[in-house]
């Protein structure tokens, strides 16, 4: 960088030139420094203040759209339902346990039939530009939120062309009998049979309670497809500005009903390429950077301003084979996959050993796991004699659907595909990897239209039942959540059952009933169960991950550093 | 001089049309064809009817692109088929972002550019021109991708005086006027303004050079050329016996001259630019219709596809029109009539 006292020099030299001083020897050094004024001039400025105050989040990819009733994946839960909106019920940040929210308490009929929800009094809705709230939240807007999702003749039920297939796979669109309003603070939800997991349900993020009023407004104006695009909700932050592949810019809800906000903004710098997030994280552009690499987690010890956060994840990678069409109907045929795929080498090779081997559907830190399960042999022989069996001693070709972004559960989906073609190779079947935007490759998936896909879920209520239900049961085969289209009497008679049930005992016993089926049927390749890690600036404080993978940035704040860390500094000293 | 104008516009329109008999070509291999013209928001429940009145000609090719065509020259390009917005508005929110780099990547090429070629060709055959000469070649056959990341590996990660990607500071919101970020940011009248400038103009630095280098070897390259054609002829030594300044001969007797050409050569680097655009706004995280594009082909969105291609091919057909009309002005041979 040149020194600010060489600036007159660079005049001068500047006005030569204009004046066409073009001298041999003259010429490059006003080259470089020209050069050098440009890059030196504007380099270091002193918006240290503005920054100090704003976080910027690294996110891994675009929300599909801001209403978290009508997805199923992170990103868009992280920039929607977590920042912008409440439920009746919430996860305490960091932990498992159930804690009040928009709901004040909840009283539970003694059949476990009837949930009444008392609501909480003088919560706002966020002031937008089109948008001026006129009344608190109610038992309107709880109607509102259910009932668009449920009824398919309310007016909001066909507004986006998403459909609402959280709702639908956990099977609420049967379970709910009425939702009545019992006065303007005051919420009953009558079930068709007891369901054990409701209030769990209830506090995941498709649950978020959006502004009745809102709708009403937008009714008016013929702009109903705005409240999935132009959110309006009761959360910590509320929505300013979006540039699709580019950023979200939020502002702190002013008149949080928990009191508002530290931060005075928060930014979702959208970057896909995990490359160019660890990049922006060093040079301090990021404060926190989603899903980290393995080898970028190693990295990330030789620079003192980083800090890494990890968690056991409650999450399954899985191979889900289309079993509604050739050859996947075969169980021999899943079997043989099950045996060929080589588990160890992805676990190394994709994950950095920085996972565990899956066996069940569920990740081992859910209760009613399954202990006596056993990973089957890995053997090439014993899967090209069960595809002979099965009537294919030549082998076929199928297509290997791999998406093409990052999640907690699959660092590398694309890499995965890869070693499983080579394996499958070995006993005579032909993958073609297919690979979609992540949006397209969900819908794509939703529709059916694949052989066998690398799926995988994120658990967010903690309960096996948002594994088992959500993944593998005929309600979720029908809403297309169920990438297997795996849709088993047997299984599906267990989990039933045990949903209706409140003892976690007889719970349990089902569930690894229900587990020990799916291992006979073999629906999936089970994968892994992947460790999660966030990186972040040492800066940020309070910064809490969940065993569900969500980014919550309510209550986090940014300590203030006299002086911006030096990036050059001593790291190659550290260890 | 009218008569040669309105030639060149008569140009414009004929490659106008056979552009959107292209992309309506195009639309035919589209899975829905031209449904894509629809307002999605309008075909709800809410709004039954609104979807029954807009008929469209189903069988006749001839009718559809008339149809086509009605949608195209009132600004409608169709609606983005995963985000339901209109892509004609989508295209203004992106465009000036790609206009910004490609300005300031041009200025950086013509800034440099120029002044080497002259050079080269004032010493030419010396080791000066061979230099160069030599220099700007590797400039021209670099992989661009690969040159990013060897500058943002070096001056972003390892000297850290320029950002990594993006248009400006997180920290900043500067909301859309102009979609120049130059100019929003000084007219956004935020108490931060000026700081705001400096960070997009800091962030504009590296893509620009990297977007900049092969134009600027193109232009080195033939500004070389056209002047050593300019100075070896009559009337320059003629000058020169007159005993008229070396410094006034250059600039003024040879580069009008050797500017004409050069202008032609510029007009081809817009179409170098915009596709240049495509990796570098990849490479920087630039928000531009080079990234804007990457994305629709990746998520499969041809409506934007189709809207990206009619838009941009129609820009830089403007572009030559303009150019076409500045040749008029600066070389009297091209008026014809």
């Amino acid at each position: 960088m040149a020194k600010p006292q060489k600036s007159t020099e660079q005049v001068n030299t500047l006005n030569h030139f204009v004046k066409g001083a073009l001298s041999n020897h003259q010429f490059f050094y006003i080259l470089t420094t020209f050069l050098s004024l440009q890059l030196s001039g504007c380099s270091k400025t002193d918006n240290s203040t503005i920054r100090d105050n704003v976080l910027v989040y690294c996110s891994e990819a675009s929300p599909q759209s801001f209403n978290p009733q009508l997805v199923t994946s992170g990103p868009t839960f992280d920039a929607s339902s977590r920042q912008i909106y409440n439920r009746l019920i919430e996860f305490e940040i960091g932990k498992n346990n159930l804690e009040p929210s928009l709901a004040t308490r909840w009283e539970v009929s003694d059949d476990g039939k009837s949930y009444t929800f008392h609501l909480r009094k003088g919560v706002t809705f966020h002031s937008t530009q089109g948008f001026e709230p006129s009344r608190a939240f109610n038992a309107d807007d709880v109607l509102f939120s259910f009932q668009r999702q449920w009824k398919s003749n309310h007016p909001y039920h066909r507004v986006s062309p998403l459909s609402f297939r959280y709702f639908e796979s956990m099977g609420l669109d049967r379970h709910i009998k009425n939702i009545i309003k019992v006065d303007d603070y005051t919420v009953k939800f009558e079930l068709n049979s007891p369901q054990a997991p409701f209030l769990a349900t209830l506090a995941m993020d498709f649950a978020s309670i959006l502004s009745e009023e809102y709708a009403q407004n937008l009714t008016e104006l013929g702009k109903p497809e705005q409240i999935d695009n132009m959110p309006v909700g009761t959360g910590p932050f509320q929505l300013v500005r979006y540039q699709p592949d580019a950023f979200i810019r939020y502002k702190p809800h002013p008149s949080y009903w928990k009191g508002k906000e530290q931060l005075e903004g928060l930014v979702f710098a959208i970057t896909p390429d995990p490359s160019l997030r660890f990049a922006r994280l060093i040079a301090g552009e990021c404060d926190i950077m989603a899903k980290p690499l393995p080898i970028q987690i190693e990295a990330a010890y030789n620079y003192p301003q980083l800090a890494k956060y990890s968690e056991p994840g409650s999450n399954v990678s899985y191979l889900a084979m289309n079993t509604r069409k050739k050859p996947f109907d075969n169980l021999n045929v899943r079997l043989a996959i099950n045996h060929a795929i080589d588990k160890k080498a992805i676990l190394k090779i994709v994950y950095d050993n920085n996972a565990e081997e899956a066996v069940n559907p569920i990740p081992p830190n859910v209760w009613s796991y399954d202990d006596s399960a056993k990973p089957l042999s890995h053997s090439y022989s014993k899967a090209k004699q069960l595809l002979i069996e099965a009537g294919y001693p030549d082998g076929f070709s199928m297509e290997l659907w791999a998406m093409p972004v990052q999640r907690t559960y699959n660092p590398n989906a694309i890499k995965m595909a890869e070693l499983i073609q080579q394996d499958l190779e070995k006993i005579g079947v032909k993958a073609r990897i297919v690979s979609y935007e992540f949006g397209t490759f969900l819908e794509k998936v939703k529709d059916g239209e694949h052989h066998a896909a690398l799926l995988g879920w994120v658990g967010d209520n903690g309960d096996p039942d948002n594994y088992m239900s959500s993944l593998l049961s005929c309600s979720a085969s029908r809403s297309g959540n169920n990438g297997a289209y795996w849709c088993d009497a047997q299984f599906d008679s267990y989990i039933q059952k045990a949903s209706t049930l409140s003892d976690i005992k007889e719970r349990s016993k089902l569930y690894v009933k229900a587990q020990r089926r799916f291992n006979e049927q073999y629906p999936w390749v089970a994968i892994a169960h992947a460790k999660q890690f966030v990186l972040a600036n040492k800066r940020v404080k309070n910064l809490k991950l969940t065993a569900t993978d969500g980014m919550y940035f309510s209550g986090v704040y940014l300590q203030k550093q006299p002086a911006q860390i030096e990036l050059l500094g001593s790291s190659s000293e550290d260890p | 001089m009218f008569l040669d104008i309105s030639r060149l516009v008569g140009n414009f329109v004929v490659s106008f049309f056979v552009l959107t008999l292209f992309t309506f070509t195009l639309t035919q291999f589209f899975p829905d064809g031209t449904d894509f013209l629809f307002d999605p928001s309008k075909n709800t429940q809410l709004f039954p009817m609104a979807s029954l009145t807009i008929e469209r000609p189903e069988d006749n090719l001839l009718f559809e692109y008339i149809y086509y065509l009605n949608h195209i020259l009132s600004g409608n390009f169709g609606f983005s088929s995963m985000r339901g917005t209109p892509i004609f508005e989508d295209f203004f929110i992106y465009f000036p972002a790609t206009i910004e780099l490609a300005a300031a990547a041009l200025l950086f090429a013509l800034l440099f550019g120029l002044p080497l070629g002259m050079y080269a060709a004032k010493r030419k055959n010396k080791w000066q021109d061979k230099l160069v000469m030599s220099g700007t070649l590797v400039g021209y056959s670099m992989p661009i991708f690969w040159w990013a990341m060897l500058l943002v590996l070096l001056f972003s990660l390892t000297l850290g005086i320029t950002p990594v990607a993006s248009r400006i500071g997180f920290e900043f919101d500067i909301p859309y006027q102009t979609g120049f970020l130059l100019i929003d940011t000084l007219i956004s009248g935020q108490p931060f303004a000026y700081q705001a400038f400096l960070s997009a103009l800091h962030h504009l630095i590296l893509p620009a050079i990297v977007l900049g280098t092969v134009p600027l070897a193109v232009i080195a390259r033939s500004t070389r050329s056209t002047m050593t054609d300019v100075l070896a002829k009559d009337y320059i030594r003629s000058a020169k016996a007159r005993g008229i300044s070396a410094v006034k001969i250059l600039w003024k007797y040879a580069l009008r001259n050797a500017m004409v050409p050069l202008i032609t050569a510029m007009g081809l680097q817009i179409s170098i630019l915009l596709t240049g655009s495509l990796i570098t706004e990849t490479i920087f995280s630039w928000p531009g219709i080079g990234k804007w594009l990457l994305e629709a082909v990746y998520r499969r969105d041809f409506a934007v596809i189709h809207g990206g291609i009619l838009a941009i091919a129609s820009f830089i057909i403007i572009i030559h029109l303009l150019l076409e009309m500045l040749r008029l002005l600066i070389d009297p041979v091209a008026r014809k009539n």
